[in-house]
C-alpha cells in the first residue's frame, strides 16, 4: 500500500489512542467484566450456577430452539438466493426489500405481533383456545419469533455472492447434461459454501442470543419457556448477579467464537481473492 | 447476454424456490405484520391519538428519541475516528480490534446489558470513579445512551470503513500537490467524500437505537416518565393485556424506523445510480 | 451432424438481437460467426444451444426440430466466453463432470472415465495439468480445459463462444492453428463466434457475416474477402478507401473518380459508392489509362513488408494505399508530393431503394 500522504506522527498517535480507548471502554470492558463477575467467586461457584437444573432447562431449549431456526432460515435463504440471483422476474426490488424487513422491525414489535396473532385475546386467540393449542407463553411462540427476527440473515449473505458468481458454471453444468440438484449440490453449493456458513454463524448467533423478542412471547416460565438471555434476565433481577454472568458467560463466548469464525471466513476471502488477482495478472 | 429471460428458463427450480420463498415469507412475516395492519386499523383514530399524546408515552418517545439520536451522535465522531484508524493505519493488534468492532452484533443485547449496568453501577469499574466526579449513568437517561452507544458503534464503523479505504490517495495527492495542507486536505477533499457514508452510518445507528430494548432494560432503571423506553412501555402495555394500547405505540415507532430505512435506501440506490454513471 | 436454423428471431425487451436468421452449416464444417459487438452473433451460438430459447423460428440438427430438447439433452460442446471452469473442482474433475452426472445407467465406470478424461487431456496436451485448479492456469491453458470439458460427453455439435477472446496476441495466434489442426482430426461440426475478421478467414471453412441481428454475407473466407455482399462485409472485413458519389447512364461518378458501370445503364441518377483495398491501389506519377485521381502524399510508413502511404485527395478526404517494397524502392515518394492513384479493383455499391 502506498504510505504517500499521512497525518503527523502526533497526530496519527492522538487518533489511534482515541479509537483505542474508546473501543475499550465501550467494547472490552463489557466484556471482561462478564467473564470476571461470572468467576467472581471462583470457578467452583461457576461450575455450580451452570448445573443448576433451570440454567440446563434454558440451555437446552435454546439449542432446541437454534436447532429449528436455522436449519429453516438457511433452507429459505438458499430457495431465496436461487430464485433471486439466477433468474429475472418483475418485482424482485420488492422482493428484496421485504426479505429485509424483519431488520427493520424492533425486537419488542417482532415478538408483539406474534402475541396480536396467537395471543389470549389475537386474531386467532380464541380459536387456539377452543383447540386447546398454547403457541404464546410457549415453545412454538418463541420458535417463531425467533425465526422471525433471524429471518433474512442467510438469505442476505447469499444473494450478493451467488449474483457476483453468475450463471455461467451453472449453464455449463447444464449444457453438460447435470440435474438441477446435480448443478446446485455439486457447482452451486461448493461456491457458496464459505457465504452460508457466514449466513448460518450469523443467523445462529442471534438465534440463541435473541432476548427482546422472545422476551414478549415466552413468558418467563422457569424451566420450561425460559431461554438462556431470559434466564440470564431473571437470576439477575433475584440479585443473583454471580449465577447471572456465569450464565451469560455461555453466550460472551458463543458471541467470541462467532466473532472468530466470522473473521476467518473474511481474511479467507480477502487472501482468495488477491491470490485470484496475482494468478489474473500473471496470467 | 447472460440473462434467463425467455420463456423456457435454461436453469431450473425457479417456480420452486421461488415459490417457496413467497411462502415461506408470506407465513413468517407478511402474515404476522400485516394484523398489526388490522389492529391499527380496528382501533379508531380517537383511541390512537389518546394512546400515543398521553403523557407518559410522550415522554418516552421523547426519551426515546433522544438518547438514540444521542448515541448515534456519539458513535458519529468515535466510529469515524475507529473507522478512519483501521482503514488507514497499521499497528500491532489491529486484525484482532477490527474483529472487535462486531462484538455487538454478536453478544446477545441481555448480556451487553447486564455487562454494561454492572460496569456503570456505582459501585461498579467505571460507575465508582464517575460518581466520584458527580456524575450518575446507570439508571439515568445517560446510561441509556451509553447502552445505545454500544449497540450502534459497529453501523457508523463498517458503513464508514470500506469507503475510507477506498478512497482514491491520488486525489488526496492531488490536493497536497495542489497546495493543501493536510487538514485543508481533510476538510474539502475527505470529509466531503465520506459524508454520504457517514450520514447513512449515523441513520442505521439512529434506527436500531430506536428499537433497542435488551440492552436498555438492566441500565435505564425504568421509572415511568424519565427512564421509560419506548419498548418498555409496549411491553408493560401486553402484560396488562392492553393489546390496543401496545399496537397504537408500537405503529408510531415502526412507522418512524421505516421513514429512517426507507430513506436511506432511497439514498444509497439514487447514490450508487450517480456512481454507475460518473 | 448438420445444424439449420430456420427463421430464428430473439428479442430481449425491445432490442432485437437476432431478426428472422436462417442459416444451414453441413456437417463436419467449421463455421465462424462473425460481427461486430451487438450484432446478434452469441444471441444466435446461445439459441442454437439451447442457452437461449428463440421467440419464433427453429433450430434442426440433422433435421429434428430441437425446440422441446432441453439444453441438457442436445448433447452439444459448449466453450463459454470466460470458459466457466468448475473454479472448486481440478482440472481432471471438471473434465470428468459431463461424464459423472449421467444418469446411473448410462455412467461410464469410473476407471473408463478416468482413462477418457486423461486421453482427452492429453489431446489438448493439458494431462500433466490434471490436478491443478483453473485459478493455477494460464488462459490458453483454461481454454484448453474448457474444450477438453466439452469433448468428454461426445458431442454432436461444438460451439465456442469467443474461443480466443481474452487470450493476448501471441497465445491466440498458436491457438487458433492449434484448433483448427484439432477440428481437422476430429471432423466435428463446430460454430465459433469471433469480432476479430483475421481470426474467422485464418481459422474458419465458412465465414457468416452478421450486423443488426441479420446476416449480411455466408461464405468461404476468400470469397467475402474478395466478393463482399454489401458494404458492410467489406468495410467489416480489413480496410478499404470509400469513393461516395452516383451512377447514371451506365457510368460511375465517385467524387475524382469516373468509371464505366454497366451495371446501372439508366438515365435516372442512384447514390453509390466505390471500395478499394489499400493494397489495390496503383500508385505512381502518370496517369497512364486514367480511371485514377491526383492525390497528395501525406505520410509515409516506409517499415514493414508492405509501405502504408496516407494520401488526400483535392477536397482533402484521406485515404490509404499500400505497395510492397519493390515498387516502395523504384517509385521514392516524398511527403508533400502529387501522386497518380488508381485503383485496380473497385466495388461499387448502389443504394437501395
Amino acid at each position: 500500500m502506498r504510505r504517500a500522504l499521512t497525518e503527523p506522527p502526533l497526530v496519527r498517535g492522538a487518533l489511534l489512542a482515541v479509537a483505542l480507548v474508546f473501543l475499550a471502554i465501550f467494547l472490552v470492558m463489557p466484556l471482561v467484566a462478564v467473564f470476571a463477575q461470572a468467576l467472581e467467586k471462583g470457578f467452583g461457584a461457576y461450575l455450580t450456577a451452570l448445573r443448576e437444573p433451570d440454567a440446563w432447562a434454558a440451555i437446552r431449549l435454546t439449542l432446541l430452539t437454534a436447532a429449528i431456526t436455522v436449519p429453516l432460515n438457511l433452507v429459505f435463504g438458499l430457495a431465496a438466493s436461487w430464485a433471486i440471483a439466477k433468474f429475472e422476474f418483475p418485482g424482485k426490488g420488492t422482493l428484496l426489500t421485504l426479505i429485509d424487513l424483519p431488520f427493520a422491525v424492533s425486537p419488542v414489535i417482532s415478538g408483539m405481533i406474534f402475541v396480536l396473532l396467537f395471543g389470549r385475546q389475537g386474531l386467532l386467540g380464541p380459536f387456539l383456545g377452543a383447540h386447546d393449542v398454547k403457541v404464546i407463553f410457549a415453545f412454538p411462540g418463541i420458535v417463531l419469533a425467533t425465526v422471525f427476527v433471524t429471518f433474512p440473515f442467510v438469505a442476505r449473505e447469499l444473494i450478493p455472492v451467488m449474483q457476483a458468481l453468475g450463471n455461467e458454471e451453472e449453464e455449463a453444468a447444464r449444457v453438460l447434461g447435470a440435474g438441477g440438484w446435480q448443478i446446485f449440490f455439486r457447482v452451486t453449493l461448493p461456491n457458496v459454501k464459505w457465504g452460508v456458513l457466514y449466513g448460518v454463524i450469523l443467523c445462529n448467533a442471534r438465534a440463541m442470543g435473541e432476548f427482546g423478542a422472545v422476551s414478549v412471547v415466552s413468558g418467563h416460565i422457569r424451566g420450561l419457556t425460559n431461554t438462556i438471555p431470559l434466564h440470564v434476565e431473571i437470576l439477575y433481577n433475584e440479585y443473583n448477579f454471580q449465577a447471572a454472568f456465569a450464565v451469560a458467560s455461555l453466550l460472551a463466548f458463543l458471541a467470541l467464537v462467532t466473532l472468530v469464525v466470522k473473521s476467518l471466513i473474511e481474511w479467507r476471502a480477502r487472501s482468495v481473492a488477491s491470490r485470484e488477482e496475482h494468478v489474473r495478472e500473471a496470467a | 447476454m447472460t440473462s434467463a429471460t425467455s420463456r423456457r428458463r435454461v436453469l431450473p427450480g425457479f417456480g420452486l424456490t421461488l415459490g417457496f420463498t413467497l411462502l415461506y415469507l408470506s407465513l413468517i412475516v407478511l402474515v404476522p405484520l400485516s394484523t398489526l395492519a388490522l389492529r391499527t386499523a380496528s382501533m379508531g383514530w380517537g383511541s390512537f391519538w389518546a394512546t400515543v399524546t398521553s403523557p407518559r408515552v410522550l415522554a418516552s418517545y421523547r426519551l426515546t428519541f433522544a438518547a438514540s439520536l444521542g448515541a448515534a451522535a456519539l458513535n458519529g465522531v468515535f466510529g469515524l475516528v475507529v473507522a478512519w484508524v483501521l482503514a488507514r493505519h497499521r499497528f500491532p493488534g489491529r486484525k484482532i480490534v477490527d474483529a472487535l468492532v462486531d462484538l455487538p452484533f454478536a453478544l446477545p443485547t441481555a448480556v451487553a446489558g447486564i455487562a454494561l449496568t454492572s460496569l456503570y453501577s456505582p459501585n461498579g469499574w467505571l460507575g465508582r470513579p464517575l460518581e466520584a466526579l458527580g456524575l450518575k449513568v446507570a439508571f439515568t437517561p445517560l446510561g441509556i445512551v451509553v447502552a445505545l452507544t454500544f449497540i450502534g458503534l459497529p453501523f457508523v464503523v463498517r458503513t464508514l470503513q470500506p469507503v475510507i479505504e477506498d478512497l482514491d490517495v491520488e486525489v488526496e495527492e492531488a490536493a497536497a500537490s495542489l497546495g493543501a495542507g493536510r487538514r485543508q486536505t481533510f476538510a474539502h477533499v475527505i470529509l466531503p467524500a465520506l459524508f454520504p457514508a457517514w450520514l447513512t452510518g449515523f441513520a442505521l445507528a439512529f434506527a436500531r437505537a430506536l428499537g433497542e430494548y435488551g440492552s436498555v432494560v438492566f441500565i435505564a432503571g425504568n421509572m415511568p416518565m424519565r427512564t421509560e423506553i419506548t419498548s418498555l412501555l409496549i411491553i408493560t402495555k401486553l402484560e396488562q393485556y392492553d393489546y390496543a394500547g401496545a399496537t397504537a405505540i408500537a405503529v408510531v415507532m415502526l412507522v418512524a424506523s421505516f421513514l429512517l430505512l426507507g430513506a436511506i435506501n432511497r439514498r444509497q440506490s439514487w447514490a450508487s445510480r450517480r456512481g454507475a454513471t460518473a | 451432424m448438420n445444424i439449420e436454423v430456420r427463421g430464428v428471431t430473439k428479442k430481449f425487451g425491445r432490442f432485437t438481437a437476432v431478426d428472422d436468421v436462417s442459416l444451414t452449416v453441413p456437417a463436419g464444417e467449421l463455421v465462424a460467426l462473425l460481427g461486430p459487438s451487438g450484432s446478434g452473433k452469441t444471441s444466435l451460438l446461445r439459441i442454437i444451444a439451447g442457452l437461449e430459447a428463440p421467440d419464433a423460428g427453429a433450430v434442426l440438427f440433422e433435421g429434428e426440430d430441437q425446440a422441446r430438447r432441453d439444453v441438457r439433452h442436445r448433447r452439444v460442446g459448449f466453450v463459454f466466453q470466460h470458459y466457466a471452469l468448475f473454479r472448486h473442482m481440478t482440472v481432471f474433475e471438471n473434465v470428468a463432470f459431463g461424464l459423472r452426472v449421467r444418469p446411473r445407467g448410462s455412467r461410464p465406470p469410473g476407471v473408463e472415465i478416468r482413462a477418457k478424461v486423461m486421453d482427452l487431456l492429453k489431446l489438448v496436451q493439458l494431462d500433466w495439468l490434471a490436478d491443478r485448479r483453473p485459478s493455477e492456469l494460464s488462459g490458453g491453458q483454461r481454454q484448453r480445459v474448457a474444450l477438453a470439458r466439452a469433448l468428454a460427453v461426445e458431442p454432436k455439435v461444438l460451439l465456442l463462444d469467443e474461443p480466443f477472446g481474452s487470450l493476448d496476441a501471441r497465445i491466440r495466434q498458436e491457438l487458433r492453428r492449434w484448433l483448427r489442426r484439432l477440428h481437422d482430426d476430429i471432423r466435428l461440426t463446430s460454430v465459433f463466434v469471433t469480432h476479430d475478421q483475421e481470426e474467422a478467414l485464418d481459422v474458419a471453412d465458412r465465414v457468416v457475416v452478421m450486423n443488426h441481428g441479420r446476416i449480411e454475407q455466408v461464405g468461404a473466407p476468400d470469397e467475402v474477402f474478395e466478393h463482399p455482399a454489401t458494404p458492410f462485409v467489406m468495410t467489416f472485413l480489413g480496410q478499404s478507401a470509400t469513393f461516395a458519389g452516383r451512377v447514371q447512364g451506365g457510368k460511375a461518378f465517385l467524387g475524382p473518380l469516373a468509371v464505366d458501370f454497366p451495371g446501372h445503364p439508366h438515365e435516372e441518377a442512384r447514390p453509390a459508392a466505390g471500395y478499394t483495398r489499400p493494397h489495390e491501389m496503383e500508385v505512381g506519377r502518370a496517369e497512364n489509362g486514367g480511371g485514377g485521381l491526383w492525390a497528395t502524399l501525406r505520410h509515409l510508413s516506409p517499415a514493414g513488408a508492405v509501405v502504408k502511404l496516407e494520401l488526400a485527395d483535392a477536397e482533402g478526404r484521406s485515404f490509404q494505399a499500400e505497395v510492397n517494397r519493390e515498387q516502395h524502392e523504384t517509385l521514392r515518394a516524398r511527403v508533400g508530393e502529387r501522386l497518380y492513384v488508381r485503383p485496380r479493383k473497385l466495388r461499387i455499391f448502389v443504394e437501395p431503394r
